[in-house]
Parts: C-alpha cells; structure tokens; sequence
C-alpha cells in the first residue's frame, strides 16, 4: 500500500546542516515524512541517518534548515517537546531504565493516578493491555533487568504505542530480535501504518527493508542522494546509491583469501581441551601462520566463550594453550597480550573504543599499552603510525583529532582495528567486527583482514553473518550449544552447507 | 544479501515457580531485608549478651530519639543516592541552620521565622549544589564539597561558639513525651518517621519519584522518555539540602543550644545509614524505608557499645564492616541482575 503522494506530509525537514567538531555530519539534507506510509532511511555508517533522526527529535539542535511538523514550524530543544508534537523513537541501544518494571518502563511519564499518587493497579493493568496489542506475554512487575535484549526492545516499542505518537521512528529496532519477534514487529507496524501513523524506519537489513517499506530515502557522507518509491530503486541500484561505488570488491576479497595454508608447521596458537564448566565443553583449537579461522555458530552457541577462554579474558578451569609449540599459561589478558594475541570485542562501545578520546589517541593507547606506559613513543612515530591506519583502513572523516565518540559505528570499529594492528599481533580475535556496520565499512575491514593474513597474520574471526565467514576463512569451526562440533574446509563448503552443518553436525561426524 | 542467523532465544518450558515471580519483581529489595535481619540478630544478640537488659520500650523509644536527625538526614540523602549522586554537605548545613535558629531565636524573633529560615537556609544550600550539579556539570562529589565548606563556612560567621536556646516552643519538639505503655516517642521522633513516610509517598506514588529512580537507573533513556530529568535532579538535592534543614531544628532542639561545629562527619554516617539499609551507591535501586532501617542499625550498634561501655572508637570499625559488607553484597546482585540478561 504505497503512500499518495497527494497527502499533506506530517514531517517536512528542509535544509537541514549539523556541525560536530571536526565533521559536517549533515549537509543541507532534506527529508519527507508523510501520514499512513513506511519510509526507510538508508546510507551506510556515517551517512548522517541517526543525526537525521536526532535533529528530528530534539536530541541535536540544527545548525541550519526548517523542520515542520503538521504544518506548523517546529524546533524541539529536548525529547520530552518531540514526544508532545506526536514524535516517539525506538533506538537502537535500548533506552529504558532496567532497574525498573516492564510496565512502568511502558508507562513512565504517563501512569495512571488516583487522586494525588500513582494507582499501580491500573498502570500495570494498562501497559500489560499495550504489551499483549503487541503479543508479548510479559509480566509487568518483573524487573526489565531480567529480560532478554528482544524483550525489551519490544518493550520500548510498547512505550511508543502509549505516547499515541502520529510519527514512530524506529532506529534499527530489529538488530536483536529473531525472525518470529521480527515478525511480530512487522505485523505492528503495518497495522499502525494503516490507521495513518508515518514510520520511519532504518535497518541494515536490506530484506527487512524492502519487505516493509513504501519509500526510501538515501543519504550518502552527510548529504541526500535521493527519495524513491520502493518499486522503483531494486535492490543493487540502491546499494550502489548507499555506497557510491560497486560492489566487486568483496568477491576480489572471497578469490584472494582463498588460499592454501601450510598446515604442516607448528601453528601459531594451538588450544588443547580448552573448556570452562558451564561456559564451553573442552574444545580445540589450532589457528597456523597466515590462516584465517572462522567460527561460526548461533548466537550463545559458545563462539565467543572460546575465544574469551583462549584470551584469558575468562579462565579456563581445563586445558592448555601453545604459542608457537611452547606451553604458556593465559590466565588473564596481559599474559594473551605478552604472547602477541590480541581480541577486539563484540562490545565495541563498552570494551573496545574510548569515545572521549581522538582517533589518534585511541590508535596509540594500544602501541602504548605494549610498550609499558614509562617509555613514551615519539611523536613523530606516534603520528605516523595514526596516519598510516587512518588511510590502510578509511576511516572518516580522516581527521586523527576528531573524538571517536562522534564517528559512525563503522568508524569507531576500523578505530579499534587499527588499536589492535598497531600493536603487531601474531594473533588477531575479531568478535563480531562488522555487526551494525553498513556494507562500505564490513567490505573495508574485510579487505584488510584479508590482506593482513596474505602477509602472515593469523586470524580468528567471529560472525553471524556466515557469507563474510566463508568469504574470508579457510577453515571454519561450527559450535552448537556450547560445544565445538566440527570443522569444514571453507573452500569446499557453501552457504547451505554450512547452515546444515551448524543446524545438524552430530557427535563423530566432525572432521 | 547476507545469511543472517537468527537468534535463539532461551525461555523456560514451564511457567515460572512463585518464587521465581518473586525474585523478578523484588529482587532488588534483597539488601533491604539483609538489613531487617542484621537489626533483628542485633536485638537479639544484644538482649541475650546483656542478659535481657537491652530490649526495652524506654530503650527502643531513646533509639528513635537520639537518632530523629540522622533518619531525617538519611532520607534526603536517600533521594541524592538514588539519582547516583552524592551530598557531603548534609553535615554541616545540619550545624549551619542549627547556630541560624539558634542565634534568630537568641536576638528575639519568633520561632515562627527562625523555624522556616532554617529549612529555607538549608533548600538554599541544596539549590545551590544542584544547580552545579546539573547546569554547570560539576560532579556531585565536588559540588556538595564546595557546599559543605560553605555550609561550616557560614556557621562560623553566624556565631564562632555555641549559643543556647530558650524557646520553649523549640524545646518542646524533644521534652514532650507522648507514652503509650513503656514506649514514648516525642515530637522530633514524629517528625522524623513522618519525613520517612512522605519520602516514600513522593518516591513511590508521584512521577516526579519515579523519575528519581529512572534517573538513577539510566539518566540517558530518562531523557529519551521525555522525563523531566533536570528538574528532578535539581529538586533531589533542594529536598536534601531541606531534610538538612529539618535536621538541624531537630538537633538544635535536642541538644538545646546551637553549634558550629556541629556534624562533622555526620555526613558519612547518613551515607552508611542509607547504603546499609540496601540502596545502591550507583542510584536507581534502594528504599527510604531501608535508610530507617539502616539508621536503626547504625543507632543500634552505638547505644550496644555504650551498654558494654567499650571504646566508641569499635563504633567506626564496626560499622564500616558493615559497610563493606553490604557493598559486596550489593556488587553480588548487580553482577547476579546483569549476568541473567
């Protein structure tokens, strides 16, 4: 059911510009949102769509252009006076307060009151009405802390429901929800659609986003590229509108990474029986000189608990690891970092990057790190080093002082890349290093790590995204249930395969 | 374009026990009841250790009395915590409106205006900080320092030593006992429990508490809810400050004279209070019935140690094990409520 375009749009944003230190995040962008239509935005990191969506709702103050709203010119200086206006979001990162009930996270603000106090009765009452519209079957007195991510995402999406919003933004609210909770979400959404709600919705996956939307708009480095129909942009013309360039580069990636690894030395690192009781049933692990390891499972599946293990980041009660043939104990992450083995985490944003430190500054905190906080490192080295992985990696805007903070999620993550290179590992963990990134930044990181393990780095790469983990290793690892079942030869497995293997590998068929 | 694998997620086959309906709801009250059951294995262990001379209503009675400013005290703090701030300052605005009351009392005017310029003094105070707090981004830690020094500061400059007070109506607050049985309570015994009381009404029944705790658990998403967020704050360290306040008339009424150098330290006592009766330092989780609670306990340990005659230096030690025991206790359950997610 596309949106007529004769109908008066409820959002009208014109000329829009925002400045952070050292980046136009926004260029004179223009953006349509009108009633009873799904309307995507699209770009990759960095494009300029979460500044959008926070200039639209009052988070960022806009340094030029006019936002209308029902006709009426409007500049919100806070949340609170976009949620009046009719405008509710649903972020990414989920934005409740986890020390509190279900139900007053879905009625905060707005509770039921008897006379001077809140009547808890009848707020509980309403928001369990709100979250069964949605098909949640929660109980509203339980703390959220005690909840899963997908619940309470679907949590926040039941508050946006309350507010009775004209317009619902949802900012990647599928990123952790399974397929069913997608689902589920979808049917909400189109039944909002109908009763004349404008959504705006942003996700990096491509099928969700034709699957549901009526119109697209595209932003590309801060400034608009075009708003479409969905029925007239496919698919490749759009990735080509997100990223301004073709897309052969990864199948250059898939032939080069492709290689034989000389198997026949001693690996770089060997784990023999790593296991932790509760966490991961004893597993081995042998990662060779120039090899990239995949490891590929569901989520919980015990992927990052191996590589946790091997970094010493949690202790292994049984087992033991080599480096280069010799034993070594890795009870803690310095002695992983002493043997040159290095893990970038899932948590980019609470283990990995320091926002209110500069590009460069993050880059040198690992070199320095290494070197013993006494010795301090030229600065000319210092400058070099920012200046090479800022270019090796593209990270924007190439500037080495502007603060991580204010980078896309891309960025930040090619920052932690080069944190971790610079240190020269022999050992690279890459836990999820492209989840959330749009496809410019996954195809720059894995350009890199490919080329990085042609000259000898040994690499162990963690993805859900099982394309990127067959296109980049030659080996791939599959745990199930906390447990390593097997391993394939990537050069000989497909996609299908693999999902096979994952779902179906029993006890003694493993490799 | 990709294959992305879909999430698993774990739910329970069965529907959950009572007592897991229990734990999900009021997990968080567990410090509160660790702190009912030290008081009460207190008791006991003290009537059995004095050979039953402890448990007594003039006893429990005195308990409340002596400690009427402190429990004030703690429930203000209460509030700061529960944002995840902190007021050092409590202590010696306690002692600046103190000499204040006194000396207006002194130079001849009513206690119908020295009474409300001693909270207002106080509320002053508290804007003050919280206005740093959330204007000009100052730490808590920091901006209630600044306001203790100006609060034992401005005590000085009211009056370098103590002054008396003869105000009858002021006196009364602590003379007049109102028995029932063995039991007494007197009218800053009243009006302590009352400031509990409507300290759990405005944080449990009123949006504006509400956004208390919502600020304490997450101030970034109380923003995005659209929350009130920098008036609540402001308003945690006013009503703060205020308790400050009160707790200065208390005091000056039960010792019948005003002192500047009153409350030193007194700050940290209401922090033990409020972190042993189970609200965390970090904010968003805690009861102001707990802080009576801990100040209960905290009153409790000292008049013990009175009865056995000891040393009140064990009074320190004792109470800041026990500090440190519940703030392990405390890092237990957070670790515990993060770890199940």
């Amino acid at each position: 059911m596309p949106a007529d375009t004769e109908v008066p749009p409820i959002v009208q944003m014109r000329g829009i510009t925002i400045r952070f230190p050292g980046v136009l995040a926004l260029d004179g962008v223009d953006f349509t949102l009108r009633p009873g239509e799904v309307h995507s935005l699209m770009g990759e990191n960095g494009a300029g769509k979460s500044t959008l969506i926070k200039a639209l709702t009052g988070v960022y103050a806009i340094d030029d252009g006019s936002i209308t709203v029902a006709g009426e010119r409007r500049s919100f200086s806070t949340a609170a006076d976009a949620q009046e206006a009719g405008i509710s979001t649903v972020y990414q990162e989920v934005n409740l307060c986890s020390n509190l009930t279900v139900g007053e996270n879905v009625m905060l603000g707005h509770e039921r009151r008897r006379g001077t106090g809140i009547d808890w009765k009848a707020t509980h009452r309403e928001a369990a009405g709100h979250l069964a519209s949605l098909g949640l079957d929660v109980d509203p007195r339980s703390i959220l802390a005690s909840h899963s991510i997908a619940i309470q995402q679907l949590v926040a999406i039941s508050r946006a429901m309350v507010l009775d919003a004209k317009v619902l933004i949802l900012d990647e609210p599928t990123s952790s929800l399974d397929r069913g909770e997608v689902e589920q979400l979808f049917g909400v959404i189109r039944g909002l659609r109908d009763q004349g709600v404008a959504i705006l919705f942003v996700s990096h996956f491509l099928d969700q986003v034709y699957e549901i939307s009526d119109r697209i708009t595209v932003l590309r480095n801060g400034a608009l590229v075009g708003e479409h129909p969905v029925e007239e942009l496919p698919r490749d013309a759009l990735v080509t509108k997100m990223i301004g360039r073709e897309l052969d580069d990864l199948a250059a990636i898939a032939s080069s990474s492709h290689r034989t690894i000389d198997r026949t030395g001693t690996p770089v690192v060997k784990a023999t029986g790593l296991g932790r009781r509760g966490v991961l049933e004893p597993a081995d692990l042998e990662v060779y000189e120039g090899e990239v390891v995949g490891l590929a499972g569901l989520l919980g599946s015990g992927r990052t608990e191996l590589v946790r293990l091997l970094y010493g980041a949690d202790r292994a009660d049984e087992g033991s690891i080599e480096v280069r043939g010799a034993p070594v104990k890795v009870h803690q992450p310095r002695h992983a970092i002493d043997h040159r083995i290095s893990l970038s985490s899932e948590n980019r944003r609470e283990e990995g990057v320091v926002a209110d430190l500069t590009v460069a500054e993050n880059i040198v905190l690992g070199m320095q790190a290494r070197q013993g906080w006494l010795r301090r490192i030229p600065q000319k080295d210092q400058d070099a080093v920012v200046k090479e992985y800022i270019e090796a990696l593209g990270v924007r805007p190439a500037n080495p002082n502007a603060l991580v903070g204010n980078l896309s999620g891309g960025n930040q993550q090619k920052v932690l890349l080069a944190r971790w290179l610079a240190t020269a590992p022999q050992l690279l963990v890459l836990d999820e290093p492209t989840r959330g990134i749009d496809v410019g930044a996954k195809a720059d990181i894995q350009r890199k790590v490919a080329e990085l393990s042609a000259q000898g780095l040994s690499v162990v790469f963690i993805s859900s995204e099982l394309e990127e983990v067959l296109r980049l290793a030659q080996r791939v690892v599959v745990l199930r249930d906390r447990r390593k079942v097997g391993e394939l030869d990537s050069a000989s497995t497909d996609l299908d395969m693999l999902i096979d293997y994952i779902a179906n590998a029993g006890e003694g068929s493993a490799a | 374009m990709t294959a992305t694998m879909a999430r698993s997620e774990r739910r329970t086959g069965a529907g959950p026990s009572a007592f897991q309906t229990f734990l999900s709801r009021h997990g968080g009250m567990m410090p509160t009841f660790a702190a009912v059951l030290i008081l009460l294995l207190l008791f006991v262990g003290a009537e059995a250790f004095l050979r039953g001379d402890f448990i007594s209503g003039g006893n429990i009675s005195a308990l409340l009395l002596d400690n009427a400013y402190l429990m004030v005290l703690a429930v203000g703090m209460t509030f700061v915590i529960l944002t995840g701030g902190i007021d050092l300052s409590v202590g010696s605005v306690m002692a600046f409106t103190g000499i204040l009351g006194a000396k207006l009392l002194a130079d001849g005017l009513p206690a119908a205006i020295a009474v409300p310029a001693m909270l207002l003094g106080g509320a002053a105070i508290g804007l003050f900080i919280g206005i740093l707090v959330q204007y000009f981004g100052v730490q808590p830690f920091i901006a209630s320092l600044a306001g203790l020094f100006l609060g034992r500061g401005l005590a000085f400059i009211v009056s370098l030593s103590s002054i008396r007070v003869e105000d009858t109506s002021l006196l009364w607050l602590q003379s007049e006992r109102i028995w029932m049985g063995a039991w007494y309570i007197t009218p800053t015994g009243i009006i302590a429990l009352s400031t509990v009381a409507i300290a759990a009404f405005v944080l449990h029944l009123t949006r504006f508490g509400r956004t208390i705790y919502a600020i304490g658990g997450n101030e970034q998403s109380a923003r995005l809810m659209g929350l009130k967020v920098g008036r609540a704050k402001v308003l945690a360290y006013v009503i703060s400050g205020s308790c400050a306040g009160l707790a200065g008339l208390i005091l000056t009424a039960y010792s019948g004279a005003g002192y500047p150098r009153n409350g030193i330290g007194t700050e940290l006592d209401a922090i033990a209070a409020v972190v042993i009766g189970g609200t965390l330092l970090t904010g968003g989780r805690g009861y102001v019935v707990g802080s009576m609670i801990g100040v209960f306990v905290y009153g409790t340990i000292k008049s013990v140690i009175n009865f056995m005659g000891a040393e009140q230096s064990w009074m320190q030690i004792i109470v800041g094990a026990l500090l440190l025991l519940f703030i392990v206790v405390q890092r237990a359950i957070v670790a515990r409520s993060e770890g199940r997610r």
